[in-house]
């Protein structure tokens, strides 16, 4: 047993590849590794900025001998079939072979043996063709040569068992020299020990894992802020991403100038990130940006940072300038003016022009509000509003502040917070995690918005499939679904599809899929949305823990478009399945489905006609049907009136009766008006238990 | 002929200081490069959008025969002009350009040297090369590199040459683009590029990039974005675009030698480049057009460059 250490020591590989790259450099050795049988204990793979490491322990020096033993054609077999089992088990002659026999007769038996390899041959074989047949997203040549790294590589550590592994890559041989920091130990390193290998490089300023560096970064960036008495706005993929570009993270401490503070924060604070990769910091005490910021350097500098604070501070600044002076521009513009603009912004190619979107959205925002409780004219702006942002200088540099630029715009231009709010949050939720906005107004516009761009992909076929999604219409029928849903808020999916899908019918350049819609196809798009919002809600509540069945029970029940009504009769089901008594009554209801669908497939009919009260015979059919009597007018009402747990409770009261009935009555008596008033007495069960779900979908509870 | 300056002489006396002279910069950049070996030449005498577009970099990063070449380009953005009121955007500025072909495996040791020379030192200076992929679609062209970032500043753009007018590039060359204004605001420690000092003097005799270029930048930006004739632009256009091809096809001798007129239908390219920059500022070609222009330019530079293939510089020896 012995170890391995392989280094690959490039010129600067982009951090969004590093973590990717030493995956994938660990799995194509690994994988090598299992396929030469040799076995490994620990391993440990890093990235930095300039190389890919991977360090395997306890290989075993030998891979083992290989023996087996494979049974050929019978003695005397023509002579093809002969030659082709030598061949394929790499033998000359028969000779070379056994003789083994069974109750057919005699057969020829080749032992195939290979004796196992170095661990050294295997990695000399291997690193070579994991380097040339890496899979890097984008690769480069370089020089003279014709080997594709991210960028050059330069130079090969491989050692095994603290000795050299040596092989050639494109005229890069390895061997056990590397080097530390860039500026700060630029001397060779020599590895003799694979143990020493990590400590060395530490002592040449370089941070091997990604994870220290990341600690290492965070810690330094509060120490600071502390001493500012400030908090770090931590922002994990500005933290990977400045990990991926340093060694040895050495966090400075920079200011610029108060008056950029009039700017709204989350200019400056992408602004900074963006283009400089640095941290902003807020206030302790009112989370207030602060005109200070954090950068990461890669530098122990001669002058304690003087210098790299001083010209990152000058960049700031003007980054800054740059920005204020683009929400200066947008400020003065009229949000109303800037909507006019949305003419020249293309949608999509298919779908038109933003302005038309913003018209479709109006058109849709007002018909919600008659289902939200909202004011038409507030709506009606609000939704005229929405995409101005688009325009904006400021969403053209930073496309992520849409929405919220729009915001901080209306707000400045004297619109009422509602409208502001409403602009703001219209894209919300961005996803499964994101808030819901709560505001009617915001409510309108988020739905009526997510609703136009699902109708309009829809109605062009550009419908997800599989892991394709491009447009997010998923995540956009989550929204739907979650704002419907988290507000309470009642909305007939079906009319306001075809309302939403007949708003493309005028689109400017429209595709013929959109001028060729015809009011048979508008009912098809509308069906097979509603479906696709079913399949979304499944997942929806699925994820929140509601059990599949239940789900089903309802959906399949009936012509559903009311999302709320159909989680409301959901909980109503559920609930009812936590008790035995449901668990008994959902079980009688099953069987009295389940009879029927059985003697109506037999009598090819539906049993549905009323029950004649002189042909009811047994004591418990009696009953049940005067339980019926009392039960149906009650589950009725609860049902019209929504309160789906007091229908379910009503229900409750046929579950004796329905058990005695099934354990003292045949159905199938030999009586034929008898047996049909008995199925039709089951008939009335089915139907009153029915306008909640489809029980016979519920797993369990058959007794 | 050599040219001797007496002891007295005010020029002999005065060593470069690039630290505080835009055109000491310029000065010491030559030097360097001219030590390491290249050819140091002189700006390509038309309008370019960028050093790249020198016949020097685009044609002679094709074809095997190594090639180091260094030199100032003037390039041309209209686009970005801002009538001289903005203190970091320029229509018109300057680069640097570095060709090394093929790459030489020390090419990021000579730049780091190259910024030494210059007085940016990597004992007070934090400087980073940030991923930067390099496209230039008019060009055909891509390749990979960063940006070099000194103190957080962009001062650099390094790049790998993968392909050129739709050609691998074989060997690769390394291109080093130093943005001079950048690196000389950054040096002088000013905040306007208008208050770059040109000549490093403090004299009667001092100039400031805004004397220099100021009441250039103010007028081009007019011309650039109000008084640029369209019609005119869109007819040199067609032109260029014409011409290219004739040129082309009047220097194609077919298998039997090399091509005879690669660097005259390239100008016309170069040409056709530059107007549709034009016409873009101007604002004439939406956005669909807008691709539709790109294309064409990329037809012309594929074209140019594959008869440069077929040429001795090229590489062609039949």
């Amino acid at each position: 047993m012995a170890d391995f250490l392989l280094e690959l020591f490039s010129e600067e590989i982009p951090a969004g590849l590093q973590s990717r790259a030493v995956q994938d450099l660990e799995r194509l050795i690994l994988q090598g590794f299992g396929a030469e049988d040799l076995t490994w204990g620990e391993v440990s793979s890093f990235a930095t900025p300039r190389r890919l490491s991977l360090i395997v322990k306890e290989v075993p020096s030998n891979s083992p001998d290989f023996r087996e033993e494979r049974k050929g054609p019978r003695l005397g077999a023509p002579e093809k079939a002969i030659s082709g089992f030598l061949k394929s088990v790499g033998l000359q002659s028969l000779e070379q072979c056994k003789i083994g026999s069974d109750k057919k007769g005699e057969y020829y038996v080749a032992t195939i043996e290979r004796p196992g390899k170095t661990a050294q041959e295997i990695i000399k074989q291997l690193v070579p063709d994991v380097v040339r047949k890496f899979p890097w997203s984008k690769s480069m040549r370089w020089g003279d040569g014709s080997l594709r790294w991210v960028r050059p590589l330069h130079r090969i550590v491989c050692l095994f068992d603290d000795e050299v592994v040596s092989f050639e890559v494109d005229g890069i041989s390895s061997g056990n020299e590397t080097l530390g920091h860039r500026f700060l130990a630029p001397e060779r390193i020599v590895i003799d020990k694979i143990d020493e290998y990590k400590s060395k490089l530490e002592a040449a300023f370089v941070m091997l894992n990604a994870n220290t560096r990341q600690e290492a970064i965070i810690e330094q960036a509060k120490k600071l802020a502390n001493s500012e008495k400030l908090n770090l706005v931590e922002d994990q993929g500005l933290l990977s991403e400045t990990c991926g570009l340093v060694e040895w993270p050495m966090v400075l401490l920079g200011i610029f100038d108060e008056d950029y503070l009039a700017v709204p924060p989350e200019v400056l604070i992408t602004s900074m990130k963006k283009h400089q990769k640095c941290f902003s910091l807020v206030d302790r005490k009112n989370d207030k940006l602060a005109n200070r910021f954090l950068l990461v350097s890669n530098l122990i500098a001669a002058d304690g940072g003087e210098a790299v604070v001083h010209g990152n501070e000058r960049v700031i600044r003007a980054r800054l300038a740059d920005a204020r002076f683009f929400w200066d521009q947008d400020r003065r513009k009229p949000l109303e003016d800037q909507t006019e603009k949305l003419d020249g912004v293309i949608f999509h190619e298919k779908l038109g022009r933003q302005s038309e979107r913003v018209s479709r959205i109006v058109k849709l925002a007002r018909v919600l509000a008659t289902y939200i409780d909202a004011e038409l004219e507030v709506v009606t702006r609000a939704a005229k509003l929405c995409k101005a942002d688009l325009v904006s200088e400021i969403v053209g540099e930073f496309p992520d502040l849409q929405g919220l630029m729009g915001y901080y715009l209306a707000l400045e231009q004297g619109e009422s917070e509602e409208i502001a709010f409403a602009i703001g949050e219209h894209y919300k939720p961005a996803g499964p995690n994101d808030d819901i906005p709560e505001r009617p107004v915001s409510t309108i516009v988020a739905l009526a918005d997510k609703l136009d761009t699902i109708a309009g992909f829809w109605a062009i076929d550009e419908k997800p499939t599989g892991s394709k999604d491009p447009y997010a219409l998923r995540r956009a029928a989550l929204g739907i679904i979650r704002l419907v849903l988290e507000n309470e808020i009642r909305l007939p999916l079906r009319s306001v599809f075809d309302k939403a899908i007949d708003n493309y019918r005028d689109v400017s350049g429209a595709s013929d899929l959109l001028r060729k819609m015809d009011d048979r196809k508008l009912a098809e798009l509308t069906k097979d949305l509603l479906s696709f919002f079913a399949e979304r809600l499944k997942i929806y509540l699925r994820d929140k823990g509601v059990r599949h069945d239940v789900i089903e029970a309802v959906i399949t029940a009936g012509d559903r478009e009311d999302l709320l009504m159909i989680v409301k009769r959901i909980r109503a089901v559920e609930e009812c399945l936590v008790t035995s008594d449901g668990i008994n009554l959902i079980a009688g209801i099953k069987r009295a489905e389940n009879i029927l669908k059985i003697e109506e497939k037999k009598d090819n009919r539906s049993y549905d006609g009323s029950i004649e009260p002189q042909l009811l015979k047994e004591m418990d059919e009696k009953l049940l049907y005067a339980a019926i009597n009392r039960v149906a007018e009650d589950t009725r009402k609860a049902v019209q009136n929504e309160d789906f747990k007091s229908a379910m409770q009503s229900l409750s009261e046929l579950r004796d009766p329905v058990d005695s009935f099934f354990e003292h009555v045949i159905v199938n008596t030999d009586d034929p008006s008898i047996r049909e008033n008995r199925l039709n007495l089951l008939s009335a069960v089915r139907s009153i238990a029915g306008d909640i779900a489809d029980y016979s979908v519920i797993m369990g509870g058959e007794r | 002929m050599s040219i001797k300056f007496s002891a007295t002489d005010h020029v002999a006396n005065r060593s470069l200081n690039p630290q505080t002279s835009f055109q000491d910069l310029i000065l010491t950049l030559q030097i360097y490069w001219a030590k390491y070996g290249c050819v140091i030449l002189q700006p390509y005498d038309m309008e370019v959008g960028a050093g790249t577009f020198h016949p020097a970099t685009t044609l002679r990063a094709l074809g095997p025969k190594p090639w180091n070449a260094a030199y100032v380009q003037p390039s041309r953005r209209p686009s970005d002009g801002r009538y001289g009121q903005n203190p970091n955007r320029l229509q018109h500025y300057y680069q640097f350009q570095v060709i090394l072909k093929p790459s030489p495996d020390d090419i990021q040791e000579l730049y780091l040297k190259s910024l030494h020379a210059i007085g940016i030192d990597s004992e007070h200076h934090d400087i980073r090369f940030v991923e930067d992929d390099w496209e230039s679609p008019s060009l055909g062209a891509w390749g990979l590199g960063w940006e070099v970032w000194c103190d957080g500043m962009e001062v650099s753009q390094f790049t790998y040459f993968q392909q050129v007018g739709g050609f691998d590039c074989r060997p690769v060359s390394g291109e080093l683009t130093y943005g001079l204004e950048r690196l000389a605001m950054y040096c002088q420690g000013v905040d306007s590029v208008f208050d770059v000092s040109f000549n490093g003097r403090d004299d009667d005799r001092a100039l400031n990039y805004g004397d220099v270029y100021l009441q250039s930048e103010k007028e081009f930006s007019r011309y650039n974005f109000e008084l640029a004739d369209v019609d005119i632009l869109f007819r040199h256009f067609r032109d260029a675009e014409q011409e290219c091809r004739q040129l082309l096809e009047a220097g194609d001798v077919g298998e039997s030698g090399p091509h005879q007129c690669v660097l005259p239908a390239y100008d016309q390219c170069i040409k056709a480049s530059h107007i549709f920059n034009l016409l873009d500022a101007r604002g004439v070609i939406s956005v669909t057009e807008r691709q539709s222009y790109i294309l064409r330019v990329r037809e012309l530079a594929k074209a140019c460059c594959s008869a440069w293939l077929r040429t001795e510089a090229g590489g062609f020896d039949g």
